[in-house]
């Protein structure tokens, strides 16, 4: 915990976008997580995931539950809109917002234990009615808040700090968000921002439901031996299949590689996402194989990281429904109330 | 790339830019910290062990620390105006508001060594040698011409600037250790010095002469025509106490912004510089031409003099060329005849200022001191010492005038020089500074110094009404800061001899450090060629005078760079780390002075 605010003093070179923001206009309130925390690199990686993409972040909207890591959007994007809902409800709120106002970039922040155990229901149903947003996990296998109890993503036959054995079957919410059908999954760790940010810029640019399960080391309750997400054991396992450039539509080409390493995802925007393939022959746009991918590379005490599945062109809960597109803070009292002749024609309509 | 070597003393002692860039290495943030603390006394003497004229340089000095300040480069696209700390400023409120400290200096040595030492010269570059070997027991004999001790700081800075009052009490403090000053004696012969049998001889006779300026009109018109130097020594000394209502100042340096400042407070009403080259490549500091045009003195630049003109004996002006700068292909400038008909500029009296030269008329060519083909004396950049090894050089009279800062650090060395030829130790071994480094940390953020960061832009030094200020050569013009400017402008010092030190073996490399650093400083990468890790850093470091602090060891096989240039000592990336893996910890670097280790450091007041 910091007590100390971070100096306004930035670096004399440090870049502005395309907004004339520098990455530090991103910025929140100073963390009071533990020092050394996952959870803090993550809200670095979103602001410069952000920062990247020129986001106005009054068109962001951060929504969480409860815990450490639902506590972290007050440290990033201080200059967006913000909800910090219920244990486990974030989802329900997001899903409501969205639903008013699909305008606005949602994001949610939300830990393991506010999304695989007491929300479990609320991120099985945000998953399979395909909102539009980006669901960021910050899965440190523990409930951090209230001192470090084992999550529902906790493997099997892991350690807590005081050495009692895990006997309870993991959740792996990625596996779960691609059976639910979410149409952007992907899988990284704090500690590898290389990694991270992309993956994060991705989601926030794929129209539809992404989620992001992110390792993020509890340096006070879950960084030991004989834990399976601590920095060292996710270093150690860590199985990356690809490797994600989000190619915007202002940004240059740069990089030649040669055909077959390469796989590409255009979306709706126009943007690219451009996948060098670090693992051979791993589509990342076949569900089925992927989900196979999942649990063989589990099987094999691997953690598989990268951006692990996308479909091109997704669909989301507005287009379902078929809701109207302006935010219904934005519709005049006569779309609203269209009058006693616009009922007497649906009346009839159904005579 | 080589992990870096923090146990050198000189890793450090680099980060302390002003404590790197001041020629006596004076422990900057050490004073200033103390001053905040409003323990004036202690950075008062912190000054004096290094730099020897606390009160006289904290108005006086050329600072080269400044310009060398971390503060500036940080206030860079932070501050609409951004300017390195008043170090030198800060160094005058110590003086101004310390105590009496006469108990807490050095008492003259009880037992002496039996060795006898001549300082030809009594600036400060023999002030300093006196001031470093009396305490050790020597027998110094100081030599000036003039009646009073101080040398160019008596003689030639004016008093609005330096009241002589601070300098008596200054060269005072050095006189009373013991040393013998015998006031108003010319040496005329170095030969007949040694043959006096000294151990030593310490030749800091500064840079005497000043240059003349050879052009049609300059005998006929003599009587208004001056030397500035020799001009402001007269002024001083209270011979002259007019000057005309029209002058021209001839020159671009400090001197030139003497005389003309002078001259305001003497009569002249219509004072005007005039320089061969451009403004900004005046010699000048800025502050002391921004204080010359404060006074109401036009500047006027690219004017070559031509002629002095006069009638019936009587200086009635100049004639000037104006000429403009061209650069070639190299960038070389040169200064061309404009086209423009030449400038005819009247007056009443003009003051040369443009240059000073040395001249060493008492010093025998056959006694084995070589001199160069420019008339200088062959000496050692190190030891100071001239092919005749009984006698050492310092201050202006050994590589052309600088400035009180370099007569003093000269003055440092060439002590340590004579002490170790006196006791027939090899003069070319020099001992290395002292570093010593302690941890900062109080508790879990807690620190015992102040790091938090002030966004204050720089204080201005208050200044006497420009109307009362010309009415007198004998008011200062500064007022200096008082004790509540004086704290507020401490506290724009970063503390960048709070230094962050990386223990790799303990890092886990969780990122805290680098996303908390508000200025990039920090990046976990790949090792590679210094040329090509600097561009990829956070935030590339193209600043190539600073360095990088580089580590390996770290599990990843990554390395650790984390680069000095604009880092704020604010201890964040230390508060941040799980693991104490980065922790901030004091360097204090000490230059070893003559007979270092044989007397005892000055006492401070209890911490
Ligand atoms: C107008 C002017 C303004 C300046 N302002 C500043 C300033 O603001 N800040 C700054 O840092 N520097 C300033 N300087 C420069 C500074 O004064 C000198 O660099 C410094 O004093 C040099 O010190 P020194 O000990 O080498 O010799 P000096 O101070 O020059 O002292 C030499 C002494 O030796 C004596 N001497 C010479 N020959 C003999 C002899 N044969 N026998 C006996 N005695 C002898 C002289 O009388 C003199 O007293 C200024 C210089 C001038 C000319
Ligand atoms: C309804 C309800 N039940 C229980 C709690 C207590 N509680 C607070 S945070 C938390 C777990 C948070 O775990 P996780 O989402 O993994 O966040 P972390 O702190 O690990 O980042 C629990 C059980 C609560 N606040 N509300
Ligand atoms: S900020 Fe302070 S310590 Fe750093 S260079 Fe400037 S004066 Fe020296
Ligand atoms: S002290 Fe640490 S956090 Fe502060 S600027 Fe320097 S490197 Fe960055
Ligand atoms: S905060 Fe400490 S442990 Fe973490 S990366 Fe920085 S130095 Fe290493
Ligand atoms: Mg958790």
């Amino acid at each position: 915990m910091t007590y100390l605010a971070k100096p306004k003093l930035h670096h004399p070179k440090l870049p502005t976008n395309a907004l004339g923001y520098t990455r530090r206009d991103y910025e929140g309130a100073i963390s009071t997580l533990c020092a050394g925390c996952g959870h803090d690199s993550i809200s670095a990686a979103i602001i410069q995931a952000c920062f990247e993409l020129d986001l106005p972040p009054h068109r962001i909207a951060k929504l969480s539950g409860i815990g450490c890591s639902s506590k972290t959007p007050t440290y990033f994007l201080g200059n967006s809109h913000g909800f910090n809902s219920v244990h486990g409800r974030m989802p329900s709120v997001l899903t409501g917002a969205n639903l008013a106002n699909r305008d606005l970039i949602y994001l949610g922040v939300s830990g393991d234990g506010d999304s695989a155990s007491i929300g479990l229901g609320q991120f099985a149903h945000v998953m399979r009615r395909g909102v539009n947003m980006t669901y960021i996990v910050e899965n440190n296998g523990v409930y951090g808040l209230t001192k470090g109890q084992f999550s529902a993503t906790s493997d099997k036959g892991s350690k807590s700090k005081r050495g009692v054995v895990n006997a309870d079957e993991a959740i792996d919410l990625a596996a779960l968000a691609m059976q639910l059908g979410a149409t952007y999954v992907a899988r990284s760790f704090s500690g590898d921002k290389a990694q991270l940010v992309p993956l994060i810029k991705g989601a926030l640019l794929h129209p539809g439901a992404a989620l992001l399960d992110v390792i993020s080391p509890c340096v006070a309750f879950n960084n030991h031996t004989g834990s399976t997400k601590s920095y060292d054991y996710v270093r150690e396992h860590n199985e990356a299949v690809n490797y994600l450039d989000v190619i915007t539509l202002h940004k240059e080409i740069t990089t030649e590689y040669s055909p077959g390493e390469l796989q590409e995802v255009r979306q709706h925007d126009g943007s690219i996402l451009r996948l060098r393939k670090l693992h051979e022959g791993y589509d990342a746009s076949d569900r089925i194989a992927a989900m196979n991918f999942l649990q063989e590379s589990k099987a094999e005490g691997e953690i598989a990281t990268g951006l692990l599945f996308v479909e091109e062109d997704p669909a989301d809960l507005h287009a379902a429904s078929n809701t109207v597109a302006t935010p219904l803070n934005a519709l005049e009292t006569a779309d609203l109330v269209p009058g006693a002749g616009a009922l007497a024609k649906i009346n009839a309509g159904l005579r | 790339m080589q992990p870096t070597n923090v146990s050198s003393p000189d890793y450090f002692h680099k980060v302390v830019d002003c404590q790197w860039a001041c020629p006596a290495h004076t422990p900057v943030p050490e004073y200033i910290r103390l001053i905040a603390a409003g323990r004036y006394s202690d950075a008062y003497l912190i000054n004096w062990e290094s730099n020897v004229f606390p009160g006289i340089l904290g108005r006086t000095c050329d600072r080269p620390c400044e310009p060398a300040c971390r503060r500036g480069r940080v206030e860079e696209a932070n501050n609409a105006s951004p300017e390195p700390v008043a170090i030198c400023r800060l160094k005058r409120v110590a003086a101004d508001l310390k105590d009496d400290i006469r108990d807490r200096l050095p008492k003259p040595a009880r037992q002496k060594n039996g060795k006898r030492i001549a300082c030809v010269g009594a600036g400060p570059a023999s002030l300093t040698v006196a001031r470093d070997l009396l305490p050790l027991g020597y027998h110094v004999v100081i030599y000036d011409g003039d009646a009073r001790a101080g040398g160019m700081i008596r003689t030639q800075i004016p008093r609005f600037r330096l009241p002589e009052s601070v300098i008596d009490e200054e060269v005072g403090y050095v006189l009373n250790l013991g040393a013998e000053f015998r006031a108003g004696t010319r040496v005329d012969s170095l030969k007949s010095l040694l043959a006096e049998n000294y151990d030593a001889v310490f030749v800091g006779s500064g840079a005497p002469r000043g240059r003349d300026l050879d052009i049609p009109g300059r005998r006929e018109a003599a009587a208004n025509i001056h030397i500035g130097i020799d001009w402001l020594s007269s002024v001083s000394f209270g011979h002259i106490e007019k000057i005309g209502k029209r002058v021209i100042v001839l020159g671009g340096g400090n001197t030139a912004m003497d005389c003309c400042r002078s001259s305001r407070r003497l009569g002249g009403d219509d004072v005007k510089v005039i320089v061969r080259s451009g403004f900004d490549e005046m010699k000048a500091s800025p502050w002391e031409k921004e204080d010359a045009q404060h006074e109401g003195i036009p500047i006027i630049n690219f004017h070559v003099p031509k002629a002095f003109t006069h009638e019936n004996g009587k200086l009635t002006g100049m004639t000037f060329e104006v000429v403009e700068a061209k650069y070639d292909a190299n960038g070389k400038r040169s200064l061309v005849p404009s086209g423009q008909p030449d400038v005819h500029v009247e007056c009443d009296d003009v003051l040369i200022a443009i240059g000073q030269e040395n001249a060493f008329p008492w010093i025998e060519r056959d006694i084995g001191l070589d001199f160069d083909k420019w008339g200088m004396p062959v000496v050692d950049k190190t030891t100071f010492q001239s092919t005749q090894a009984k006698v050492f050089f310092g201050g202006d009279a050994a590589f052309g005038p600088k400035n009180i800062i370099w007569a003093v650090a000269h003055g440092h060395d060439a002590a340590i020089s004579i002490d170790k030829f006196c006791q027939a130790e090899d003069v070319a071994v020099r001992p290395p500074p002292m570093m010593n480094l302690l941890s900062q940390k109080m508790g879990i953020h807690e620190w015992s110094y102040d790091n938090a960061i002030t966004a204050d832009s720089r204080y201005k030094v208050p200044l006497k009404d420009v109307s009362i200020a010309l009415k007198s050569i004998k008011v200062e013009v500064e007022l200096g800061f008082d004790a509540k400017l004086g704290f507020k402008e401490a506290q724009r010092c970063l503390n960048c001899d709070v230094q962050t030190v990386f223990t790799a073996k303990q890092c886990i490399e969780c990122d805290a450090c680098v996303d908390i650093c508000p200025m990039d400083c920090i990046t976990f990468t790949e090792d590679g060629e210094e040329a090509d890790v600097r561009k990829r850093l956070t935030a590339p470091a193209l600043n190539l005078t600073q360095d990088l602090y580089i580590s390996g060891g770290l599990k990843t096989g990554r390395i650790m760079a984390k680069d000095e240039d604009v880092c704020l000592h604010c201890g964040l990336c230390a508060e941040r780390c799980p693991t104490g893996a980065w922790d901030m910890q004091k360097s204090f670097i000490e230059m070893t002075h003559a007979g270092c280790g044989k007397h005892k450091p000055l006492p401070l007041a209890a911490e």
